[in-house]
């Protein structure tokens, strides 16, 4: 597969965690996101890598912890209500400080739900559903080929933080065609070169290394405890410096700025097009990190401004984050679509038009 | 040859599956097909004056798509005067429940029905086909490959081979013809469309099947630009796709 090739959102990520040395995939089947276990179980053999269907995302997610302990790199998916059963297993890898990459590809809810794409996962991903302190990085793509891009390089990036990492997509982007360039292959260390990049994993006694290594989640001293967590809380406060990224057009001019992540935020550029035809001057802020969150660009948005939208896929979830960067400099409004339902562009430039009017503009 | 208007080529069965992987495209094609067969049976057109289909209806059998199914295209089928079968739960596009109500026997059985059959994007998605079989094997009916050169899949002619095979094996149905229809969505060029029909030409002399037609996206691709393909021409529409998906 060299040049440009077409390709299912799903698809491409499998692809794209392959390339960037994921050879331990587990998970359970969950639509939107089924192309991936399906891709997986095809593929990864073909590489040397181990595809297993677990008995529920809870298993996958457990088996994820201990491949992971083990320096293998892991990828692991699942669709809403499946990155719910995750939540345990992400508190226990943030907290052991081990490696994988997670990728929703969230449908609506709250529960089941549907399986129409949603971005009500918001909370789950950027705050989590898991015990206790800790933090994962959280990235968006708007397209099939920013999604590669984002798996492939989360791979390296996991490692390195030793923490999971998520990319956040929808089932739209999961399910679309797009056009993409996969990246190379990344070399992946023999089982006897892991302890060289990762002297932490549980490889066991080897020849020259007689140092037994432990990976736990459980410090039962308070002050070992308070310790650890303030250790990992420095890692975090400078990943928050490291990590952070955003798109952003026309915020130091515009009478209206708008913020959507993902699909909305494709969807809001074309609606963007149609206000600008209409003599409205609008912006755009997209969130390509979820956490850490943008919120220093909003010092950017031009004082003239009326107002700030979020337009989401919930019932307001990344408003709040809104809300903190815009420390209620400007008015703050919502456009939202819930359930399933994917806004037109033309439905989110005339409820925006509305709102302009409405306040003043 | 160009034969755009020309649609004699397409009026050979009274019963068309047609078959395709992922991303082939062959729900675009399945929806350009009913809609061009609609406008010239509603039209007359002399080519089709003779025809003896006095209905045209489009049966979805796509049960493993959850996104991008040709029902969701309901209202501009109908409004076509294309009947429109497929899930039960007939409104209801987003309901994951691959269960298809008795209705859609009645094209298959109306002798007065041009049916055109979107299966499903795999092997396992054909399989669907087997329990509407008696349907298929009495001659008056042809199964179509939607073949893209550009999924990874079927980039090459092994792909492809065992792409067909695979759904042969699961219908128990031959494929009798192939269609060309290679594109990268709006990035589609003329180029794209010749490297689809060089693999085709290698599929179609392996397995001694003609290509029924070569498709290209005709507000992409200007038609001009395809006059050496000896084959016929099929414009396509590019129904399904909301245009801000390309636009940004």
């Amino acid at each position: 597969m060299s040049g440009k090739v077409l390709m299912k959102g799903n698809e491409a990520f499998s692809e794209a965690a392959i390339r960037g040395g994921c050879r331990y995939y587990f998970g359970y089947p969950i639509t939107p996101q089924n192309e991936i276990p399906e891709y997986m179980s095809r593929e990864l053999p073909k590489h040397d890598g181990h595809f297993i269907q677990a008995e529920s995302e809870i298993g996958a997610i457990m088996m994820a912890y201990g491949a992971g302990a083990a320096g293998g790199r892991v990828f692991i998916t699942s669709s809403s209500p499946g990155i719910a059963l995750f939540q345990e297993g992400i508190s226990l890898m943030c907290s052991a400080q081990v490696p994988t990459v997670i990728l929703t590809v969230s449908r609506c809810g709250p529960g089941i739900g549907g399986i129409q794409p949603g971005q009500a996962d918001y909370f789950q991903a950027t705050r989590g559903g898991g015990n206790g302190d800790y933090r994962v990085p959280v990235f968006a793509p708007s397209s099939v080929q920013e999604g590669v891009d984002m798996v492939y390089q989360a791979m390296e990036l996991s490692d390195k933080l030793r923490n999971p990492v998520m990319i956040f997509t929808d089932g739209l982007l999961g399910q679309m065609m797009e056009p993409v360039v996969m990246p190379d292959f990344v070399p992946v260390p023999k089982s006897d070169e892991i302890r060289k990049g990762k002297p932490w994993a549980l490889t066991g006694y080897g020849k020259d290394d007689s140092k037994r290594n432990t990976v736990t989640s459980l410090r039962i001293v308070p002050d070992v405890l308070e310790k650890y967590v303030h250790g990992l809380f420095e890692k975090y406060e400078q990943a928050e410096k490291e990590l952070c990224r955003v798109e952003t057009f026309d915020i130091e001019d515009a009478d209206m700025v708008i913020v959507a992540f993902g699909t909305v935020a494709r969807i809001t550029k074309e609606a963007i097009s149609m206000l600008k035809e209409q003599g409205i001057k609008v912006g755009l802020i997209r969130p390509i990190s979820l956490w850490p969150f943008p919120y220093d660009v909003f010092n950017k948005i031009s004082p003239k401004t009326k107002v700030v939208i979020s337009a989401e896929l919930s019932m307001g979830q990344m408003i709040q984050d809104v809300e903190l960067g815009i420390a209620k400099r400007f008015p703050v409004r919502l456009i939202n679509r819930t359930g399933g339902t994917i806004p037109t562009s033309l439905e989110i430039a005339e409820r925006a038009k509305k709102i302009y009017e409405e306040i003043g503009g | 040859m160009l034969i755009v208007g020309e649609l004699k080529f397409l009026k050979t069965h009274r019963k068309t599956i047609v078959t395709g992987h992922y991303g082939s495209g062959k729900t675009e094609f399945s929806v350009s097909l009913a809609m061009l067969l609609a406008n010239k049976l509603s039209s007359a057109n002399a080519a089709l004056a003779d025809s003896p289909y006095h209905r045209l209806a489009l049966i979805d059998l796509d049960i493993v798509n959850p996104y991008f199914r040709s029902r969701e295209q309901r209202e501009l089928l109908e409004n076509a005067e294309i009947r429109v079968y497929g899930s039960m739960y007939e409104t209801e596009i987003t309901a994951e429940l691959p269960a298809l109500g008795a209705t859609v026997r009645t094209p298959l059985e109306d002798k007065n029905c041009r049916v055109i059959v979107d299966l499903g994007g795999n092997d396992t998605g054909a399989l669907i086909l087997n329990q509407f079989k008696k349907y298929f094997i009495d001659g008056e009916s042809e199964m179509l490959a939607v073949i893209n050169a550009n999924r990874p899949e079927t980039a090459t002619v092994n792909g492809v081979l065992e792409h067909l095979s695979a759904i042969e094996t699961a219908t128990g149905i031959k494929v009798s013809k192939i269609v060309n229809n290679t594109h990268m969505l709006q990035e589609t060029t003329a180029d794209d469309i010749f490297k689809g029909n060089e693999l085709c030409k290698k599929v179609s002399k392996v397995l001694d099947i003609p290509i029924l037609c070569n498709c290209y996206p005709s507000r992409i691709v200007d038609e001009t630009e395809l006059t050496e393909l000896p084959e016929h021409l099929l414009p396509l529409g590019l129904y399904l796709r909301p245009t801000w998906l390309d636009k940004t």
